[in-house]
């Protein structure tokens, strides 16, 4: 190994570049940046103002917070339902007159004074909801509108109100605790904040109003379309946040005890900013209270600090409007290229040098040779069939096969020109095996373990198993099941080829070799699932050996093919049995001979193989090429391989033509024929294996002949 | 198609309706109320509408476009007080005003590429840059909210000079509403004003360089601002700041959508603003002889506007299966 060749094995297999992708599709990366900027304007504000973490001055800002939190937390509901409510500002500030004006005017109860503001609140987002729900008029525009109505009706109340309520001599120990006093250290507002967000929080989450409302801001139409109330869902939305800005304005008032030309000013835009900068995405769907809330900190903590640090007047809309538009700017381009990034650095291709191999070439001599003979096999199912992966056949000689639609497709003996489908699954069917008691057991891409009973009843054995420790995607999902083979003990062994790819991106899983192919076992006994192995370059076939003492796996990438025992001294070990093949391994089945069968879905070719060396190569090459200009394993040309016990290649069969079997993914033996499969090709063949036993079935040799 | 006896619905569109409320609101204030038919009265309309009719147009060519500007107010504002201030300060006449225009230059530039080539809604871009416009240059920049125009500038002999009895922003808004016209009606540049407004996928499609004209229309909309700064500068011998606050920039809005300039885009004209500014105008002035407080009238231009945009929604109304997603 060169110089080169080891640093490039050290920099792409030791640096875990393939984390970085995983992250990325992780959700909470959207409240990283948000979270960041947190505590950076915390740390720079509380470093630069001296006492900003000092209880008193806390005590004083958090009030103002809790106030600040309720109306923001009202704008993220609305923002998530795919509109904006910009009267918020207004809304408070009405509420706020609404509860000074019964209190300190008509002098009756501050709970009276409450329900005054709600009321407000509540018709104010009514007219709001009513003209942007119902009538669909544009959110920014109408509430615009609402705001200057609203801030003008506010404006000549208070001129008309202000010296009668200075007047006032109405006193209330109520009013006074809900704007001074403390409970458990924490102010009445900061409560009500908490209280809110907490409920709202539960509501959008875990509640059926909540998920409309997010379904609503993802998408209107499908929303529509699914049976979604989505005017009354946007009605509700601008209610809501009236009856928060209106909680905010009744904390307001007994705060200040009166309202004046200031209260609620700007407080729109500090909303918006705040809803923006903590990560809330306009146009809907995407967001949480958490989210706004952290919003409310940073913007609250900006324009106060300013404020206190002694900048005048300007500085406040300055900064926020600097900070509406890079975090506008940052959301629609992050929502915008998120998917365009993660496909850019998803794919991290690993080093390997795979070990040299003998050639499969006609006439080169080696046990790999492949002659013409599959070309020569009998076809079913031609142009009926599309994607029979693994085949296999009953007691009854019948023929089932999955297909590309999701089903299992039978074919009756004896001449398999008659066809049903016999199940529907609804996902890729790919390996197949039959239990003892004649279920079909089929590992489905990307769904998980399935069993078929023979009345036809489809049930789901696993679709998970533990997650590992380290991982940053959850890994107990099973992501591309490949092929099983069931224990004499009726355990049911499969693999689960990839855990960074789905089923149909096998392509992508080549390219990068990450080795992530795993070997998992299914109880029935209890209904468990068990990793036992890991880290195998795309773990695909297994068969069971003669004797059920061990079991063979294919790695697929590797070119290798592994012998896992059950029992004995080396139980539970691995052991590579065939090594450096020249072809990929797929599925592996029993041969009458007390040989077995391996099939090849492609050759390796010293190209591929000369790129595996060169993982910056393969990263250049899926960022900046189309996909059907990449490199991958050469799958035109396949083969059948039988080998024996100890690993030794007994024969080799292909189909040179590449007319009828290309690319072959599984084979099946039974009753002197071969069956052969493959995931791409439009048939399943039917080979005379000359010498063969004409009554060897698959079915008597796992379980006996029929009692 | 008058000829062969289909009603002419053309004149029933919003725009007609505007004119024909304009027409009778007239005729009741002329009749009604004593001293409105006055020559002087009837200039002094004219004359208040200028500056908002000259806002309007250039609010009117970022809407047809399918766009808003809400910081149109914030540049004209801080932009003149920016200027007045650097001259207060002694900075020589030509470069402040290069510097002037070279800052709402800028300003125009980060709107239009925000909108064009970040895909940031309008509305936010301008609100953001209205808040920081008018955040940086009053907290940086100048000293206090109103900054005077100095002794015999030539803004001041701007706002002394008359024709034929009439104030030079009469003329200037004339002038400037038939410039709009001509580029709006006859050049290619603004004809694609109107593709791009109606279907900004479609304009693209066919080759119009949508994002380029995009940016243009906000850098318009920011030198028509500094032209009405320039204005209010002249009459009013000063320049205060607050009115960023004030509900102008909504009169802005009021004047281009109760005019007919639907805000989905790709319609509406130079006349739609005429038509728009001479009802706000009599209205206000109408307003102002019945001695209506400043705070109602800001309530009753707040119900109209609520009332134009309604009926904006009815007659054109948004299309569920091709809006686009956040458009809000």
């Amino acid at each position: 190994m060169s110089f080169r060749e080891r640093l490039q094995s050290w920099r792409y297999n030791l640096v875990p570049d393939h984390v970085v992708g995983e992250i990325l599709t992780k959700r909470w990366t959207d409240n990283a940046i948000p979270f960041l900027a947190l505590v950076a304007t915390l740390g720079v504000f509380g470093s630069l103002i001296p006492g900003f973490f000092k209880l008193t001055a806390l005590q004083d800002s958090t009030r103002q917070l809790g106030e600040f939190s309720l109306l923001v937390t009202g704008m993220t509901v609305v923002m998530l339902g795919g509109g904006i409510d910009l009267s918020v500002g207004s809304i408070f500030a009405l509420s706020c007159f609404s509860a000074v004006y019964v209190f300190f005017i008509l002098e009756q109860s501050v709970w009276l004074a409450l329900a005054a503001s709600i009321a407000t609140g509540l018709l104010f987002g009514a007219i709001n909801g009513y003209l942007i729900g119902y009538f669909r008029l544009r959110a920014f525009l109408t509430t615009l509108v609402t705001f200057i109505f609203g801030r003008a009706l506010f404006d000549i109340l208070v001129t008309t109100y202000a010296a009668d309520v200075q007047l006032s001599s109405a006193t209330s120990d109520v009013l006074d605790f809900i704007g001074d006093g403390t409970f458990w250290g924490l102010s009445v507002a900061v409560w009500a904040a908490i209280i809110l967000a907490i409920v709202t929080h539960v509501a959008l989450t875990r509640s059926r109003p909540g998920w409309h409302v997010l379904a609503v801001g993802g998408s209107r139409r499908s929303a529509h379309n699914a049976g979604i109330r989505v005017r009354r869902t946007v009605f509700m939305t601008y209610v809501f946040s009236g009856f928060c800005a209106s909680l905010g304005g009744f904390l307001i008032a007994c705060r200040l005890s009166g309202a004046g030309p200031g209260t609620g000013l700007n407080l729109e835009i500090m909303a918006l900013t705040a809803a923006v900068v903590g990560g809330v995405s306009l146009g809907g769907g995407r967001g949480s209270v958490v989210k706004g809330l952290m919003g409310a900190i940073i913007v609250l903590t900006m324009t106060n600090g300013l404020i206190r640090m002694g900048y005048g007047t300007g500085t406040n809309q300055m900064v926020l409007g600097i900070m509406l538009a890079v975090a506008v700017t940052i959301d629609i381009r992050w929502l915008k290229n998120r998917d365009k990034v993660l496909n850019e650095v998803y794919v991290a291709p690993v080093y390997l040098k795979m070990g040299a191999t003998q050639s499969a070439a006609s006439g080169s001599g080696t046990p790999y040779e492949l002659d013409n003979r599959l070309s020569a096999a009998d076809h079913i199912g031609l142009g009926e069939l599309e994607g029979p992966e693994d085949v296999i056949l009953d007691r009854d000689d019948h023929l089932y096969c999955g297909t590309r639609h999701g089903e299992i497709v039978r074919f009756f003996a004896p001449d398999y020109i008659r066809s049903e489908v016999f199940a529907h699954i609804g996902g890729f069917p790919l390996g197949l095996a039959f239990d003892k008691s004649g279920n079909l057991i089929s590992c489905v891409g990307a769904m998980g373990l399935y069993s078929v009973s023979p009345q036809r009843e489809v049930r789901r054995l696993s679709a998970e198993t533990s997650r590992s420790w380290t991982s940053v995607v959850d890994d107990a999902r099973l992501r591309d099941p490949n092929d099983c083979d069931i224990a004499p003990d009726g355990r049911i062994y499969f693999t689960d080829s990839t855990k960074r790819y789905d089923a149909h991106d096998w392509a992508l899983d080549s390219i990068e070799n990450r080795a992530t192919g795993r070997l998992l076992v299914y109880d029935p006994k209890d209904g468990s699932t068990k990793t036992l192995l890991d880290g195998y370059r795309y773990t695909n076939g297994v068969c069971m050996a003669h004797d059920g003492k061990s079991l063979f796996f294919a790695e697929s990438w590797a070119c290798r093919v592994h012998r896992y025992w059950l029992e004995g001294p080396k139980a539970g070990t691995a052991e590579c049995v065939i090594r450096d093949m020249p072809g990929y391994p797929d599925n592996i089945n029993r041969a009458s001979d007390g040989n077995y069968w391996m099939a090849w879905l492609g050759m390796r070719t010293p190209s591929f193989d000369l790129s595996l060396r060169h993982p910056d190569m393969r990263k250049r090459m899926t960022r900046r090429l189309p996909q059907d200009e990449w490199l991958f394993p050469n799958i035109n040309t396949g083969g059948v391989v039988k080998f024996n016990e100890t690993g030794g290649i007994v024969e080799a069969m292909g189909d040179l033509s590449g007319d009828a079997h290309p690319m072959v993914t599984s084979m099946r033996e039974h009753k002197g024929y071969l069956f052969v499969g493959g995931i791409l090709n439009n048939r399943i063949g039917r080979y005379r294996i000359p010498g063969a036993d004409p009554n060897w079935t698959s079915p008597a040799s796992y379980w006996g002949t029929r009692s | 198609m008058n000829a062969i006896g289909w009603p002419n619905w053309r004149s029933l569109n919003q725009e007609g309706i505007v004119f024909a409320i304009a027409v009778v609101l007239f005729a009741a204030a002329a009749i009604g109320l004593p001293g409105f038919i006055d020559p002087n009265n009837l200039v002094a309309i004219v004359r208040s509408v200028s500056v908002l009719g000259i806002l309007a147009l250039g609010m009117a060519i970022v809407i047809i476009g399918r766009g808003i500007d809400l910081s149109a107010v914030a540049i004209m504002a801080m932009s003149v007080a920016w200027y007045l201030q650097l001259l207060n300060s002694g900075t020589p006449d030509g470069l402040a005003f290069a510097y002037v225009l070279a800052g709402v230059l800028a300003i125009g530039l980060l709107n239009g590429f925000l909108v064009a080539y970040a895909d940031v809604p309008a509305i936010f871009v301008t609100l953001a840059t209205g808040s920081f416009v008018f955040g940086y240059v009053r907290s940086q920049l100048i000293s206090q909210d109103a900054v005077p125009v100095p002794q015999g500038h030539w803004v001041e002999l701007l706002g002394g000079l008359r024709f034929l009895d009439i104030p030079v922003e009469v003329f200037i808004f004339a002038g400037l509403a038939f410039v709009f016209f001509l580029f709006l009606r006859f050049t290619k540049w603004g004809r694609y004003i109107y593709f791009a407004g109606d279907n900004p996928v479609a304009a693209r499609n066919i080759g119009i360089p949508v994002r380029p004209m995009l940016v243009l229309r906000y850098v318009l909309s920011a030198f028509v601002a500094l032209i009405a700064g320039l204005l209010t500068a002249a009459s009013l011998h000063s320049i205060n700041t607050r009115i960023v606050n004030s509900t102008l920039l909504y009169d802005i809005v009021l004047v281009a959508v109760i005019g007919g300039i639907g805000l989905s885009g790709g319609r509406g004209g130079v006349r739609n603003v005429l038509v728009g500014a001479a009802l706000i105008g009599i209205l206000l002035n109408a307003m102002t002889i019945i001695d209506i407080p400043l705070l109602y009238q800001n309530l009753i231009k707040a119900a109209i506007l609520l009332g134009a945009i309604i009926v904006d929604g009815f007659i054109n109304p948004r299309d569920e299966q091709t809006a686009q997603q956040g458009d809000i």
